[in-house]
């Protein structure tokens, strides 16, 4: 093997490699942090396994809005409107576009009395105020609710 | 009436542009003069054509036209004179307009200043951009018409998108799309090459100064997309690694490692088909980002309104365009072959892992964005990646990045060791480790072994790429513009990365309820709630607070975050305020009222936060001064004026 086709071959060792390293790690990175979204429907089946981190989405209810006056400690009720109800509680600043009867979709862990806790709430949504995966949650169910 | 007009300019516009495609590409193919003579009119007509209907168009938002369903769609009478003219914009139709313009005036640049290329090229050039032009008019009119009146009259529009009611985003736009339409330029090239079956390091000068005034366009747009979201939008977030932010990152990234590509075509006549396939590339993601934008298939915070119809047009002329040119590729790339070698520790090899590393972080980047949309696809389940995952997987090829330009600054072309530089080498990383250190722990006190690394990379990188030209300033050497760029950029590239690393590391933020006269603690200051007060803008009405800061017991800065509500829309909008030095930017954000006065406030302290704005503008400039070079006038002009003159050219080129 001459010196410069030696060369080459290290460098495209190097490279391949470098890439296969790089795969691995996004691969690994990926598996561990992809968080899934479920509604409010999956929720109350029970298809979240315990302590899974996860997204829920849905409406917020109408009328479910409380807090503790001066207090950050926000409870609200994410639904599907079908009776599939999750109640939340959150406890940092909410969302400009945060509202009762508008799409949510909040990020954290179901408690064990049921309750998830919330550690991000996002409320940004197209002039439907629906967020598309909770349109697509909310129309997904509407045959059923019909029978 | 006007509006007509400007819809009719527009379709004479497409008719011109499919004429310049045609003369352009078919001209030089049939050896046909009058044909090739054509391609410039051609180009000429069609923008003027093009500035008349967006003119059109922004007459028609400025005197509140609500008959048209853009204007009413997305502006209001209230809404001040400026951003009824940033709305022209600030929606769907109004900004594929905006798209076809900008790629317009690239396309009357290059015709205009690229007299001098070789007739038959540069008509190559013109018709590959007029191919463009001609697919992104035909979408307009077709699917997203920013002229179409409405059939009812409406008393006023309907507003413009409060958070998009802001001095940066009126301008970050226009930024972005001047840069990320800009890398047409070097993709028109790498096809006009590819036609002509001929590249040599002519054509890389030719095309590194667009390619750099492109790039530098869409750092600047970036930048500020990313100080509006720090502001406006992400509550102290400058980077949320949101799809349609990672979207105009990999053209970024691309591009960063075509000018890199590009330096060693020119220079050593290598990595010939490498560079092609970087403009290819750079384009293509550029026209990614615009389907990923306007098709809406992505949960972003930019995408306003799905339409899949929109999506699947600009989804094939994306395979028409980059199938198209990875076809040429593929056929005619072989023949491009470089001869030359080098070795594994010269500049050219340096550059070479630059661009393999930017190739592996733009590809990490577009796993990550398309994961959530093939899941879709694919009915895996609705899922979402997120900073957990971009975070660390961007980390694994930037820094070894960051240390590879520290050194690759140092090796010289073709050679095997770096010689007498190794020692300069070691000590700039000496000096950086302890700078780093002490930065890093000693000042902010910061344990998590990324910090120190952090601030140990941007150190190296800044004094390493300051020891050559301080060396040829002391020695009276001239500077050439390129090399000054070339420093401003990575000394910007260092101060981007000390100023990320530390506000992420050392940043404290803290959501607190604040009724009147309470204070809390925050990284060393006082924040107190003072009062609130009424406030009326030109269109909303505002909750203003005061909140005093303190440092022991000096006041450093009132910070007067609102909470704004819109007339139009009724939205709530909160308008952060930002108290900035050098040192760090405090940050108050007004959140919502909690009952007996009392309200919700995210406070932030992020130290060296104006570093990243710094550090971004020395990036851009450090382009725009590397594209005014001298060679790459001269070398225009060498070879164009003496065009028959070849057996004298090769005699002086080798001299």
């Amino acid at each position: 093997m001459t010196p410069t086709r030696r060369k080459r071959l290290y460098l495209v060792l190097g490279i391949l490699a470098g890439v296969a390293i790089a795969a691995t790690l996004a691969l690994q990175a990926f598996r561990q942090n992809v968080m899934f979204f479920f509604d409010p429907s999956q929720v109350v089946a029970g298809e979240v396994q315990p302590g899974e981190r996860f997204r829920l989405g849905g409406m917020v209810e109408k009328g479910s809005f409380r807090r503790e006056e001066g207090s950050l400690e926000a409870h609200f009720v994410v639904t599907d409107l079908r009776g599939n109800r999750v109640p939340v509680v959150y406890g940092a600043v909410l969302p400009d576009l945060f509202k009762e009867g508008a799409g949510v979709v909040t990020h954290g862990r179901l408690g064990t009395d049921g309750v998830f806790v919330a550690d991000e709430v996002l409320a940004k949504h197209d002039e439907n105020y629906m967020p598309p995966e909770v349109g697509k949650a909310l129309k997904k169910g509407e045959p059923r609710a019909g029978t | 009436m006007l509006p007509e007009l400007g819809q009719f300019a527009l379709i004479l516009a497409m008719l011109l542009a499919f004429a310049q495609a045609f003369f352009g590409i078919a001209g030089p193919a049939r050896r046909n003069e009058r044909w090739i003579a054509a391609t410039a009119p051609a180009v000429a007509g069609q923008f003027v054509l093009t500035v008349f209907a967006f003119a059109t168009l922004v007459y028609a938002f400025v005197h509140n036209d609500f008959t048209l369903r853009s204007v009413a769609g997305h502006s209001n009478s209230a809404l001040p004179v400026y951003f009824r003219v940033a709305a022209t914009w600030g929606h769907h139709e109004g900004s594929m307009l905006f798209w076809i313009l900008v790629l317009s005036i690239w396309t009357v640049a290059v015709a205009a200043f690229s007299r001098r290329l070789p007739r038959a090229f540069q008509a190559r050039v013109l018709g590959v951009l007029g191919v463009l032009s001609a697919g992104f008019l035909l979408f307009t009119l077709a699917t997203s018409n920013p002229f179409e009146r409405l059939d009812r009259l409406l008393p006023d529009g309907v507003d413009l998108n409060p958070v998009l009611q802001d001095f940066a985003l009126t301008i970050h736009p226009p930024m972005l799309y001047v840069g990320y339409v800009g890398f047409s330029v070097a993709f028109a090239f790498a096809c006009a090459a590819m036609l002509e079956g001929k590249l040599d390091q002519t054509w890389a000068r030719w095309t590194r100064p667009w390619t750099t005034v492109a790039w530098m366009f869409l750092t600047v747009g970036i930048a500020l997309g990313s100080w509006w979201a720090y502001y406006e939008l992400g509550w102290g977030g400058w980077w949320a690694w949101d799809p349609v932010e990672n979207a105009i990152l990999m053209p970024w990234l691309l591009g960063t490692a075509l000018i890199h590509s590009l330096a060693v075509t020119d220079k050593r006549g290598l990595f010939k088909s490498w560079t092609l396939l970087l403009a290819i590339g750079a384009f293509s993601f550029s026209l990614l980002a615009t389907f990923l934008v306007r098709s809406g298939v992505l949960t972003s915070v930019h995408s306003f309104a799905a339409d899949p119809g929109r999506g699947i047009f600009i989804l094939s002329f994306l395979v028409v365009m980059i199938g198209g040119a990875l076809a040429l590729y593929v056929w005619r790339a072989p023949l491009l072959r470089s001869q030359a070698g080098f070795d594994l520790v010269s500049r050219e090899a340096f550059l070479l892992y630059n661009n393999i590393l930017l190739v592996i972080a733009t590809f990490v980047i577009f796993g990550g964005n398309m994961a959530p949309f093939l899941s879709d696809i694919l009915g895996l389940g609705s899922l979402s990646v997120g900073p957990p995952y971009f975070n660390p997987t961007f980390l694994v090829s930037m820094i070894p990045l960051l240390a590879l330009v520290a050194i690759g600054m140092h090796a010289r072309w073709k050679r095997g060791n770096l010689g007498e530089s190794r020692r300069v080498l070691l000590v700039s990383l000496g000096t950086a480790l302890v700078l780093g250190l002490a930065m890093a722990i000693g000042i902010y006190g910061l344990h998590d072994v990324r910090a120190p690394l952090g601030t140990l990379l941007g150190f190296w990188i800044i004094l390493s790429s300051l020891v050559d030209p301080i060396d040829r300033l002391r020695r009276r050497l001239s500077l050439s513009a390129a090399v000054v760029g070339m420093t401003l950029a990575h000394v910007g590239l260092g101060l981007l990365t000390l100023g990320i690393t530390t506000t992420e590391s050392a940043r404290v933020e803290r959501d607190v309820a604040l009724a009147p006269g309470q204070s809390a603690e925050l990284g060393g200051y006082r924040f107190t709630f003072v009062k609130t007060e009424a406030a009326e803008g030109p269109n909303y009405d505002a909750v203003r607070a005061d909140v005093q800061v303190s440092r022991g017991d000096r006041d450093v800065a009132l910070l007067q975050p609102e909470r704004r509500t819109y007339w139009v829309q009724q939205t709530a909008l909160a308008e952060a305020a930002l108290g900035v030095n050098f040192r760090r930017d405090l940050l108050a954000t007004m959140g919502e009222s909690l009952g007996k006065g009392a309200w919700s406030f995210r406070l932030q302290v992020r130290p060296l936060m104006s570093l990243l704005w710094l550090g971004a503008a020395l990036m851009a400039l450090g382009g725009l001064c590397a594209a005014t070079d001298r060679r790459y006038r001269q070398a225009v002009r060498s070879t164009a004026t003496d065009p028959l003159a070849s057996p004298a050219r090769a005699g002086s080129a080798v001299t």
